[in-house]
């Protein structure tokens, strides 16, 4: 073995969970024992899970620094182990072919990473990994060197806006926060990311805990709260895991709980899972939620600054504006301003998804342009297809089709378009999406999730939605989409919270750049781009096919006959369109129109 | 079940909960909620067991009937729809057996149950069996798994 010092860093991100990281951490573990290397903490070599280091797309990544030279592997997975550990570790030569491409440099190249410097770098679970990294001295400096005000002062400097999605001034939150005279206050953390499409906020919470505890901690100092709560969605059990276990080592080491840093500054924070509604990402419905209520909207008399939790004054943002704060305290509210545009400072986190070739988290200076991030970040579309829209916002945005892909993406910019900022989730759509499909599965889930307490959501998606069902289904009317629009339009208007009032922002947004589209499937009773089931069939072309007999047997409803060797045929009346055949065929002899 | 509701009574008592920790820790514990849960609850606290009723129902979190032994969730988030979710959904079902309207199959081996998103978009579609993850899934890739549920279930009786 060459050098001294080797550290083996396996992203153990969403995406490196899913591809099998744990496998690779334990065959690294197997091999290095096998081979008598100590691969222990604050040994020779050390083994490191970090958190999601982006391109999630060519995961398990694993990186390999030895005396500083630093190395990084794509699409590890168990059986390269042996080579290298055997080659690279043992060796000292680096097994070239697995090593990250092009890509991999593409894709770092217009990133700034404020929120996710840690994230990929450090282990989420070492507390001290944290601190190493200057982690605990934003907060050691609030809370020993400023008063209230003066931060304040700094979070409204760095024009911070809420990355939750509604883009709140965060300085100005807290001002008022501070304001308000009361015995008891809170500080709320909003983990619930329920946006189908987003995990930016699941890879903070779960890649670099601590930064959003010690979010919290500058910000009870600011409003002078000592009660904080993270509110964790239940389908993110890691994330409350690592969440609980950074609060438990803040508890131990008095960075949280009573006379912090021997300031005489008490601040608690509690984790509450949340059950599983996209409504309680909604502030008053969360708050209701933490009470132990359903979690139903109130109208908002007051801001939750006023009157919140409980009843008292409570303060709360979302995971990524805490995660930010650290950074801002140390480095000053200029240089976070300066990161991004006139009206919106720093940066914002994507999860950029769908049908991209780079898929994952990234993280750009606001005021960057869409065509910038899908195309020199994202790689483009995958199979060389077309693109055909961007969908931002998650079901309260809207889709931004290929034409404008030069917008810059900030709060304003996107809102003029029709869409949203939203919590960061980015989803690519090309040809092969259908967008009337797209609207419907978005209004499936806000209609699901309609708590039911004002009827314009509770009835008017249910009606829009029926509508699209019949436009899907090829028994679309004339007269359907000003119908839709009309509705869309008062939902709107008449909502009482955020989930009704952008419900219908998915199908405007898709009737607004795709009109034709929905005037195909209702007119012409065709789907354009192949995806619904009553306006397709499928046929086997006789020239093309083998009579191998995959699809037959492949079939749920038996609708397909043949002898072997000769060309097969699909009985229209039987078949259920669910497309089976079309996939497991190997001589492209299935024809979908 | 009374020992154990008694621990959970415990709980909410010493780390302050409400209506929702006492039916996560239930539902925990049973794998759903059962109404003799709830109607004790109800007596002790003073609490009308329409509003854990209603609570339960609110979230979908919790189920009022049992699950299956195997539990196929599959997500239906936005990038997992973009690659074709809808359809693996509607073929499970169809290879499952399992009746239109309900999740769980007859012989209550097999529960597919949908999730808003799990956050793991980038592997998209994904569908998660028995808690561990399955990426970039293909009818295949699922056939196989379901194939491998199967025979184990086949041995394991009860």
């Amino acid at each position: 073995m060459s050098g001294d010092n080797i550290k083996i860093k396996i992203c153990m991100g969403p995406g490196g969970i899913a591809a099998g990281g744990n496998d690779v951490i334990e065959a690294f573990k197997g091999q290095l024992t096998n081979q008598r290397i100590n691969a222990s903490f604050g040994e020779q070599c050390s083994l490191h899970q970090v958190g999601c280091r982006g391109l999630c797309a060519k995961d398990v990544l694993v990186e390999i620094i030895i005396d500083g030279k630093e190395t990084i592997y794509e699409n590890i997975n168990p059986e390269k182990v042996p080579r290298i550990v055997k080659e690279h570790i043992l060796g000292d030569n680096p097994v070239k072919e697995w090593i990250a491409g092009e890509d991999y440099d593409n894709f770092k190249k217009k990133q700034i990473k404020v929120v996710l410097s840690h994230c990929g770098e450090i282990d989420p679970e070492d507390m001290n990994a944290y601190i190493e990294a200057g982690g605990y001295k934003a907060a050691h400096k609030a809370l020993t060197s400023m008063s209230p005000s003066e931060i304040v002062e700094t979070v409204k400097t760095s024009n911070l806006r809420g990355r939750g999605g509604a883009g709140f001034p965060t300085g100005l939150k807290w001002e008022l926060g501070l304001r308000i005279k009361s015995d008891v206050k809170y500080v709320i953390c909003n983990g619930d990311e329920g946006d189908p499409g987003a995990f930016m906020d699941r890879s903070v919470m779960e890649g670099d805990p601590h930064s959003v505890i010690e979010g919290m901690i500058i910000c009870a100092k600011a409003t002078e709260s000592h009660k904080g709560y993270i509110y964790v969605r239940a389908e993110y059990p890691l994330a409350v895991k690592r969440l609980q276990q950074a609060i438990d080592q803040c508890l131990q080491k008095g960075y949280l709980g009573k006379n912090i840093f021997d300031t005489g500054f008490d601040f608690d924070i509690r984790i509450f899972q949340g059950a599983g509604a996209f409504v309680c990402g909604e502030a008053t419905a969360l708050m209701r939620s933490i009470e132990g209520k359903r979690g139903m909207p109130t109208p908002k008399l007051w801001r939750s600054a006023e009157k919140g939790l409980w009843e008292k004054p409570t303060v709360l943002n979302n995971v990524e504006t805490f995660a930010n704060i650290p950074k801002i305290i140390l480095n000053g509210g200029d240089w976070f301003r300066n990161l991004g545009t006139e009206r919106s400072g720093g940066t914002k986190v994507f999860s950029l998804t769908g049908n991209i070739k780079n898929s994952g988290l990234i993280e750009v200076p606001l005021g960057i342009s869409l065509r910038e991030i899908i195309y020199d970040i994202g790689g483009g579309i995958e199979g060389g297809r077309s693109l055909k829209a961007v969908q931002t916002g998650g079901p309260s945005g809207g889709c931004i089709p290929a034409a404008l892909l030069d917008i810059e993406v900030d709060y304003e910019s996107l809102a003029k378009v029709g869409s949203i900022m939203g919590s960061g989730g980015m989803v690519v759509l090309d040809e092969t999406n259908c967008m009337v499909n797209t609207a419907k599965f978005f209004l499936e889930f806000t209609q699901a999730e309609s708590c039911g307490k004002c009827t314009p959501c509770r009835i008017g998606t249910k009606r829009m939605l029926e509508i699209l069902e019949r436009i899907t289904n090829g028994n679309g009317k004339e007269g359907d989409i000003e119908l839709l629009e009309d509705l869309g339009s008062h939902i709107r208007a008449t909502s009482l919270c955020g989930l009704g009032m952008t419900a219908p922002n998915p199908v405007l947004s898709t009737i607004r750049y795709f009109r034709d589209e929905y005037e195909a499937h209702i007119k012409d009773r065709k789907c354009p781009a192949l995806v619904c089931r009553n306006l397709i069939t499928y046929s086997i072309i006789e020239e093309e096919c083998t009579g191998c007999g995959a699809c037959k047997r492949a079939c749920p409803v038996d609708s397909i006959r043949g002898v072997r060797k000769k060309p097969h045929k699909i009985d229209p009346e039987l078949c259920v369109k669910c497309g089976t055949c079309f996939d497991v065929c190997k001589f492209k002899a299935i024809l979908k129109a | 079940m009374k020992k154990i509701l008694e621990k959970i009574l415990k709980n909410y008592y010493e780390n302050e909960g409400n209506v929702i920790s006492i039916l996560q820790d239930i539902e925990e514990n049973f794998g759903y909620i059962p109404e003799e849960a709830i109607n004790w609850f109800s007596k002790k606290l003073d609490i009308p067991a329409s509003r854990f009723f209603g609570t339960a129902t609110f979230y979908s979190q919790f189920h009022l009937k049992p699950k299956g032994k195997n539990i196929l969730t599959v997500c239906r988030g936005t990038a997992c729809h973009v690659k074709g979710s809808e359809r693996l959904i509607n073929r499970i079902l169809m290879e499952l057996d399992i009746p239109p309207e309900e999740d769980t199959s007859e012989d209550g081996k097999f529960t597919v149950e949908r999730v808003a998103c799990i956050g793991t978009c980038s592997m998209a579609p994904v569908v998660v069996i028995n808690g561990r993850v399955l990426n970039k899934v293909t009818l295949d890739k699922l056939f196989k798994e379901i194939e491998k549920l199967k025979k184990r279930s086949k041995y394991v009786r009860g």
